[in-house]
């Protein structure tokens, strides 16, 4: 198995070189301090400062309002006439990842989506292109219980550990109703349908599951404590580790949160029962089109919702999605994200926020916090994001409209200080390509 | 004169103004101290409309209300002529997951027999959500297949489908292979990348058939003539085709890619065809050359990725400005029935990118309705159009608008729908 060592010294220089050029890549992500000057500031929590200049040094908000001196060697921004607000959080998407659903079986709680992101997705330009600093990207909903989620930062061109937010909730993703009990499947000649299809089946298999846990733990409990004892028993065997049944015991301990995929009243309302049985956290409840059915038991519970505005009438289980579901509940006490579930529709979340103003009579502020400070909180970093506060992260976009106008444009998107888009940036680029393609070639001779 | 005809001529004048009442609302409405945008013309910051008969009977700043005349004081308000939705599918899809509610797509390649107006659902719960948001009328299109059928313009109102139909055959529906490989889609929204090679082949395979109902025509009305000659086999197909081969209606031609754009507009000028044009993703690389054939074009929903990643993250959000400054007539569609409600964000997105506001308020009203010959009706608030009127408390694009009152021919409809019937049902008091 020798080698010569020379090739390998070079096949490693080569590495490293390669490395450097690969990190040289992103626009200007790089140095972490910037002053964005005379932009309304729409801090979310704080209200709006009509006028005045944001300062981010290494990353995190400095300073907010007034006028702030640059620094030296701070790039300056000049956000005249238009909007600076925190970025965009969308609390439940499926982008960044090289996989989505493991949808062989029904209970899956070992796949884990963070093993599988994937920083060149393109998805992730479009999500900044429209001013999305951070999501929650989540296993999908072949199963009842699915996998692990997770939280990422939209840092385009960086390597993928460097996307995660480690100070997120740890969140396992539920989920009930047609899409696991996979109505819109036809089975095959040769295959079966898959357990559970029914509502019931599904109910009584998470159920199952966490009967399961519970057993698991109380086997590790009274292994641990025989092992523990001054003259453990001789022959004291380990139980069996599980790795399904360890993401469950994290949930029943409450280190690890669920967010639930639901629909209608009933499957949601017997989710809680469920969550109350076993005394688990249930962070969110998905989509949950019959929201404004349950809005006083979902704010009673404080178990917050990430839906979708009007996106409706795709499936029976959403025929009775009104536009007013978000803005009714939230109206109603309950913790309200508007998410995007999809690489397209996250670069339009803040007008899909607006809308819960013409439905369900929010403000504009109000509705502005369904993107913002609303997830942060569902996502268990409301202390370093969602809102324009000194110490949190300078995760920041600069508008050219309010940004709950249908009008409006994202112009910039900043995260932790370094600009990761920047529309200017953009429309010189492909000005510069267009000469270029325009112009004639050298005759003769190649170059 | 005979007795019993004087009796049925006294009848007659006696039972009239009934009979018109059930056709035509009778009372005369007022919307006065509203602020006009008529769309056609210059705004009239207050003003009144009068309407009568359905039609809208006077307007303008020193309009003098009618004796009798229902007064709706609309202070406050601004009226915009109703907007219409370029390319919908509403009536024909109701659950777009559920098969059995969903009617738009006819199996098979060729459809030119299948009638969109014939399978409208009338009474589709997606129909008085788009109306209460201010559209009054829309295109209802088939899709699927080369030629999908015959799409209708319907106004959004009416207690049949035949009572819906401002223009039962609006346009033959002629699809061109899409750029696009879904709606961004659950994992991300990259396009396909490369341009499908099968555009040219089917505009041959059109002219073939076009050929054949032509030849097929002649035979006929050859036969009809002369009685000594066999009469050809009945063909529902090219039957169907003739209309829009004699240019009794137009040829709605969904094409994206800038090839196929320029292929197509050679395609119609070849065949002779009145045309529109659908989608046209990538027309921003074309747009002098659609200008120049003074074809129109009903963009697809912008709520979809740039089919191919290098036009730019924003091609679909400039491609109307890039469009409407080059001269082509546009005109924005929802190219939905769940949220064909939507229209009108569409427009104002592309304002977002360039594309002048006044223009993009046209393309969801007058440019639509010149681009599919109901001008003369609607699309704009003039004396004499049909009375389709949207009050509404700001800028009728904004999101945040709220419709306070929807007019179509001149009936106030009602903008109770399936949102808010529901919402009445659960919410707590």
């Amino acid at each position: 198995m020798n080698k010569p060592a020379l090739p390998r010294l070079l096949t490693l220089c080569l590495l490293a070189a390669a490395a450097v050029v690969v990190s040289s890549l992103p626009a200007a992500a790089d140095s972490r301090d910037i002053l964005i000057k005379n932009g309304t500031i729409l801090t979310v929590t704080k209200g709006v400062i009509p006028k005045g200049d944001v300062l981010v040094i290494g990353g995190i908000i400095k300073q907010i309002g007034g006028t702030i001196a640059a620094p030296p060697g701070v790039r300056v921004v000049d956000a005249a006439g238009r909007y600076v607000l925190p970025g965009i959080i969308d609390s439940h998407t499926h982008i960044a990842l090289a996989g989505t659903n493991e949808g062989s079986e029904a209970i899956t709680p070992e796949a884990d989506v963070g093993t599988v992101i994937n920083a060149d997705d393109t998805a992730i330009l479009t999500a900044l292109s429209g001013g999305v600093t951070m999501v929650h990207t989540m296993h999908g909903s072949a199963n009842p219980i699915g996998g692990p989620n997770v939280v990422l930062k939209m840092k385009w061109g960086r390597p993928s550990e460097e996307l995660v937010v480690k100070e997120a909730l740890p969140t396992l993703k539920f989920a009930l109703g047609e899409n696991v009990k996979q109505s819109g499947r036809t089975v095959q000649p040769g295959q079966t349908q898959r357990y559970p299809a029914t509502r019931m089946g599904v109910n009584a298999i998470i159920r199952r599951e966490f009967e399961k846990a519970r057993n698991y733990m109380a086997q590790w409990d009274r292994y641990n404590r025989a092992a523990a004892a001054k003259n453990p028993p001789r022959n004291l065997v380990p139980p069996r580790k599980d790795l399904r049944l360890e993401v469950l015991a994290e949930v029943l301990r409450g280190e690890r949160v669920a967010r639930c995929h639901s629909y209608q009243a009933t499957e949601t309302l017997e989710f809680m029962e469920l969550a109350k049985e076993f005394g688990f956290k249930v962070q969110c409840f998905e989509h949950i089109w019959e929201g404004y059915k349950i809005a006083d038991e979902l704010a009673a519970a404080g178990i917050g919702i990430s839906v979708f505005a009007d996106s409706w009438a795709y499936k029976m289980e959403a025929a009775e999605g009104i536009a007013y579901d978000a803005g009714y509940c939230a109206k109603h006490g309950v913790l309200v994200s508007i998410n995007s579930d999809s690489g397209e529709r996250i670069r339009r979340l803040f007008n899909d926020a607006a809308k819960t103003m013409k439905y369900g009579g929010l403000t504009e502020d109000e509705a502005l916090r369904l993107v913002t400070i609303n997830p942060a909180i569902q996502l268990g970093v409301d202390k370093l994001v969602g809102s324009l506060e000194v110490g949190k992260q300078g995760d920041i976009a600069i508008f050219s409209e309010h940004p709950m106008s249908a009008y409006t444009r994202c112009d910039m998107t900043i995260i932790e200080g370094d600009v990761y888009f920047d529309r200017d940036q953009v429309l010189k680029e492909r000005e510069e390509a267009a000469k270029k393609a325009a112009a004639p070639r050298d005759k003769g001779g190649a170059s | 004169m005979t007795k019993r005809s004087l009796v049925i001529a006294l009848l007659i004048i006696i039972l009239a103004p009934f009979a018109s009442a059930q056709a035509k609302p009778d009372k005369v409405i007022a919307i006065t101290n509203v602020r006009i945008i008529p769309v056609v013309g210059a705004e009239i910051p207050k003003g009144t409309i009068v309407v009568k008969d359905g039609l809208i009977a006077g307007i303008g700043a020193d309009i003098a209300v009618p004796a009798g005349a229902e007064v709706v004081d609309a202070a406050g308000l601004r009226a915009y002529p109703g907007m219409i939705d370029g390319y919908s599918s509403l009536g024909l899809v109701e659950i777009s997951g559920v098969s059995a509610t969903v009617d738009n797509r006819e199996t098979g390649r060729i459809n030119p027999q299948a009638r969109a107006l014939e399978a409208i659902r009338y009474d589709s719960m997606h129909i008085p959500i788009a109306r209460s948001n201010g559209i009054t009328a829309a295109v209802v299109a088939p899709s699927g297949g080369l030629i999908s059928g015959v799409s209708c313009l319907v106004k959004l109102d009416g207690r049949t489908n035949r009572e819906m139909a401002v223009e039962g055959a609006a346009a033959m529906q002629i699809e061109l292979p899409g750029l696009r490989t879904g709606r961004g889609g659950f994992g991300g929204g990259r396009g396909a990348a490369q341009v499908r090679a099968d555009g040219p082949t089917l505009l041959a395979e059109l002219k073939g058939l076009f050929g054949a109902a032509r030849a097929y025509e002649k035979r006929r009305d050859a036969a009809a003539r002369n009685k000594l000659l066999a009469l050809p086999e009945f063909n529902e197909t090219y039957e169907a085709l003739l209309p829009l081969l004699k240019g009794e209606m137009p040829a709605m031609i969904s094409v994206h890619s800038e090839r196929d754009i320029r292929a197509a507009i050679q395609f119609v000028r070849e065949e002779g065809l009145k045309a529109v044009f659908y989608g046209v993703e990538q027309g921003f690389k074309a747009a002098d050359e659609l200008a120049k054939a003074g074809i129109p074009v009903v963009l697809g929903s912008l709520y979809d990725m740039p089919p191919v990643w290098e036009d730019g993250y924003d091609a679909l959000f400039r491609n109307p400005g890039i469009l409407a400054k080059a001269g082509v007539k546009i005109a924005f569609s929802s190219s939905s029935a769940s949220v064909a409600k939507d229209l009108p964000y569409h427009a104002a997105k592309a304002a977002a990118f360039g594309l002048d506001k006044a223009e993009a308020l046209k393309a969801v009203t007058i440019n639509t309705a010149e681009i599919f010959g109901v001008a003369d009706k609607m699309g704009s608030l003039e004396k004499g159009k049909a009375a389709n009127i949207v009050l509404a408390d700001d800028d009728i694009l904004e999101l945040r608008t709220n419709i306070k009152k929807v007019y179509i021919d001149g009936r106030e409809t009602d903008l109770s729908n399936r949102y808010t019937e529901l919402l009445k049902k659960f919410e707590k008091k």
